[in-house]
């Protein structure tokens, strides 16, 4: 515990010149918890619309996009000046979505509808595209050919060519999946999935499952492991992924696609993110209502730090500075 | 909203019309039979008795398969054999589905399920028990074409017991009904006592006559003759309401005779589904149940769902609709259906019954859902609810974990 504190002070005391903000949307609490990277402090609490759950952050880092399902929109918050500077229709029940690397367009998964709602920057829809039942992940591929969704229900990953804008393929994966991730290098897309416990490995190219990672905990029940959020290394070299009710986030070699470590955090971590400088993995504990730190280097959690109530997912952008 | 719908149905055309260019892989048709039973009125007049009840789940399941399928170029549909009561069964039914094996979604009573599984034409089918909660079924009457969906007595006792356990509400007045159904799950209550360390302080059958429904200010009556049937019981942490006929259940709140919360079929209740269950991305299972049938999910509806929805899973996945091919996946050691529970469902090779979480929750509120931690068990999670396999009777399936 002491080493903990002391690797805790130390990586504090060598927290990035580069000022981060971290946002993470509170389901139950309708609001977004903004914190400062450095300190940790809450620097405010934002109220939103209702159901806050996917949170990112829009390409050049300025806006912070968050899904209000129970509102059917979008709240757009500045990073700045922390206010709701725009609400977007996005179609019924937003529940996660991506942006393409250009800024220019917005792909939303509507949960009760069943569609990926494709939609202008300013908010101007350009189509629905009919997917799988209960959509939620979605990811765009490095080069913006292809978006990936999944379907929860179905128990599917769609790809949808962006210049068609239709689907050009469905692959079956296993149970619920929850959250799709494109490899650094834009070669595989990662898929978890939160009843089968497992993670895929898909081919980005021809779409089938190329590997399935399974997990093993001594001393937690296979069913309560639940992986659900997911990210990669800055480097590319390691995926963590949280693994729901098991309490554990898992860290994983993606060349070897072999799982390396678990490292405890929170009560049934969801969602995740990595620090803009790559040092770190945050995680939102939907249960504990907290957001565990974990360091890439050592693997570990330095700490928590308490947020709203059903954190759900986490996005970063720099602090504006002066 | 219009414009929405319109590019929803333009969407799904596309699909439909893009599927249709060449034959599905394999079609795959789920029976779903029933009959015509009277449902037990509701004692409130304002609370409409449902007609469609575990029907509409079952239609919901094969939409969401259409939709799936037509995606994968498989073909699902649903077979509706509602059967009067009067004719003869199952014959009536299985003459209208000729052929087999099949899947068959029974939403019957315990009689009407044994008489369809031991009937010749229907040896080879694979049998989803929706409906019968009756212990025998998965005990020394188990069927290896029957696999029971529906919870037993004793799962939804278990539940609720280790709940109360978990509260230390330890001591528990039991006041059950005349019916079949009313004796078997009290006698669950008495088996979940023994289980988990809790004490009936007397057990007492209560004969209320049914149709007080229908008299205007029967409150008056009520107010007086539910404490009478109450009183007098030695000191008792919870009184457990046992009435599965709704005949007195609804009445026994706030007028039982001590003031003790009352559990059971009434008040705090155990159950597959429950109208205030909002966990694990069911919100997205009740707003497609709305729009569909117009009105809220109840358990039946909730378990033919289910049941439809385990035919097709390993289906859609392994990419086949042989009955015995898919009956074996049933028992794979990585079967798992999604039920919105926060876990995976499956089976109980001993007894085919599937494992699932009870939700406890009364008209509003989902109070929690069993098991309670502490009451794990060695081999599943969920196998502390009903009867484990050195309790059972029945060995269906050789060893299989």
């Amino acid at each position: 515990m002491k080493r903990l504190l002391l690797t805790t002070a130390l990586a504090l005391a060598a927290m990035p010149a580069l000022a981060e903000r971290i946002f993470v949307s509170n389901e139950r609490d309708n609001t977004v918890t903004v914190l400062d990277g450095t300190s940790m402090e809450v620097l405010k609490t934002i109220e939103t619309s209702a159901r806050p759950r996917g949170i990112i952050t829009s390409h050049d880092g300025k806006l912070i996009y968050v899904c209000a399902g129970d509102d059917n929109r979008l709240d757009v918050i500045d990073v700045e000046t922390l206010e709701i500077v725009q609400q977007l229709d996005s179609g019924p029940d937003p529940e996660l979505l991506d942006v393409d690397h250009a800024g220019n367009r917005i792909y939303i998964a509507n949960e009760d509808d069943a569609m990926v709602t494709v939609m202008e920057r300013d908010g101007t829809i350009i189509t629905e595209i009919g997917v799988g039942i209960e959509p939620e992940g979605m990811a765009v591929s490095p080069d913006d050919s292809i978006v990936v969704t999944t379907s929860e229900s179905t128990g599917m990953a769609h790809f949808i060519d962006t210049e068609k804008l239709e689907l050009v393929a469905n692959t079956v994966v296993d149970t619920r999946p929850r959250h799709a991730e494109y490899q650094l290098d834009g070669s595989k897309v990662w898929v978890t999935s939160e009843i089968g416990g497992i993670v895929s490995v898909l081919d980005a190219k021809g779409f089938g499952v190329d590997k399935v990672i399974s997990f093993e905990i001594a001393g937690v029940k296979p069913e309560l492991i639940q992986p659900v959020g997911l990210r990669f290394s800055g480097d590319g070299t390691l995926a963590f992924t949280a693994l729901g009710p098991a309490n554990h986030v898992a860290v994983i070699d993606v060349a070897t696609q072999e799982v390396l470590d678990y490292i405890l955090v929170g009560q049934r971590p969801w969602h995740i993110e990595r620090s803009l400088d790559d040092k770190y993995i945050y995680v939102a504990n939907g249960l504990s209502n907290d957001m565990t730190i974990i360091e890439i280097e050592s693997r570990e959690a330095l700490r928590s730090v308490p947020v709203g109530r059903l954190p759900w997912g986490i996005a970063v952008a720099h602090a504006p500075e002066g | 909203m219009i414009r929405l719908a319109l590019f929803t149905l333009l969407a799904l055309a596309a699909c439909i019309s893009r599927a249709a260019a060449r034959d599905p892989d394999f079609s795959l048709t789920i029976h779903y039979v029933s009959r015509s039973y009277e449902a037990p009125l509701p004692l409130s007049l304002l609370e409409d008795p449902v007609e469609d009840d575990g029907l509409m789940g079952a239609r919901l399941a094969n939409e969401e398969n259409q939709l799936t399928g037509r995606l994968m170029n498989q073909a699902f549909a649903l077979e509706e054999h509602v059967v009067d009561l009067d004719a003869a069964f199952p014959d009536s039914a299985l003459d209208a589905i000729v052929g087999g094996p099949r899947f068959v979604v029974a939403n019957l009573e315990a009689e009407d399920l044994l008489a369809l599984a031991d009937h010749p034409d229907a040896a080879d089918d694979v049998i989803l028990n929706t409906r019968a909660q009756d212990m025998q079924l998965r005990l020394s009457e188990c069927r290896a074409n029957v696999w029971h969906i529906a919870p037993s007595w004793q799962m939804k006792a278990d539940g609720l017991a280790q709940y109360l356990i978990w509260k230390r509400w330890e001591s528990w007045f039991v006041i059950h009904g005349t019916s079949a159904d009313d004796i078997a799950y009290a006698e669950a209550f008495a088996r979940a006592a023994e289980k988990f360390g809790g004490t009936i302080v007397e057990t007492r059958e209560y004969g209320f006559e049914a149709g007080s429904r229908r008299i205007e200010s029967g409150h008056q009556q009520v107010q007086t003759q539910m404490p009478l049937a109450s009183r007098e019981a030695p000191e008792h942490d919870v009184l457990i309401v046992v009435d599965t006929t709704e005949a007195f259940g609804d009445y026994m709140i706030y007028r039982n005779a001590d003031p003790r919360p009352v559990v059971g079929t009434h008040g705090l209740s155990s159950a597959a589904w429950a109208k205030a269950y909002e966990q694990f991305g069911s919100m997205s299972l009740h707003s497609a149940f709305e729009k569909l049938a117009g009105r809220r999910i109840t358990s039946a509806d909730y378990l033919n769902w289910l049941a439809v929805k385990t035919v097709a899973e390993p289906a859609i996945r392994q990419k086949t609709a042989d009955v015995p091919t898919i009956a074996g996946l049933f028992l794979a050691q990585d079967f798992k259906t999604p039920g919105f529970k926060g876990i995976g469902l499956n089976f109980r090779p001993w007894n085919q019954q599937m494992r699932q979480p009870m939700l406890i929750a009364w008209e509003r509120a989902l109070v929690s859902m069993s098991p309670q931690e502490g009451f794990l068990h060695q081999r599943h999670t969920l196998d502390s609810l009903g009867f484990d396999q050195p309790e059972s009777a029945c060995q269906l399936n050789g060893d299989r974990p």
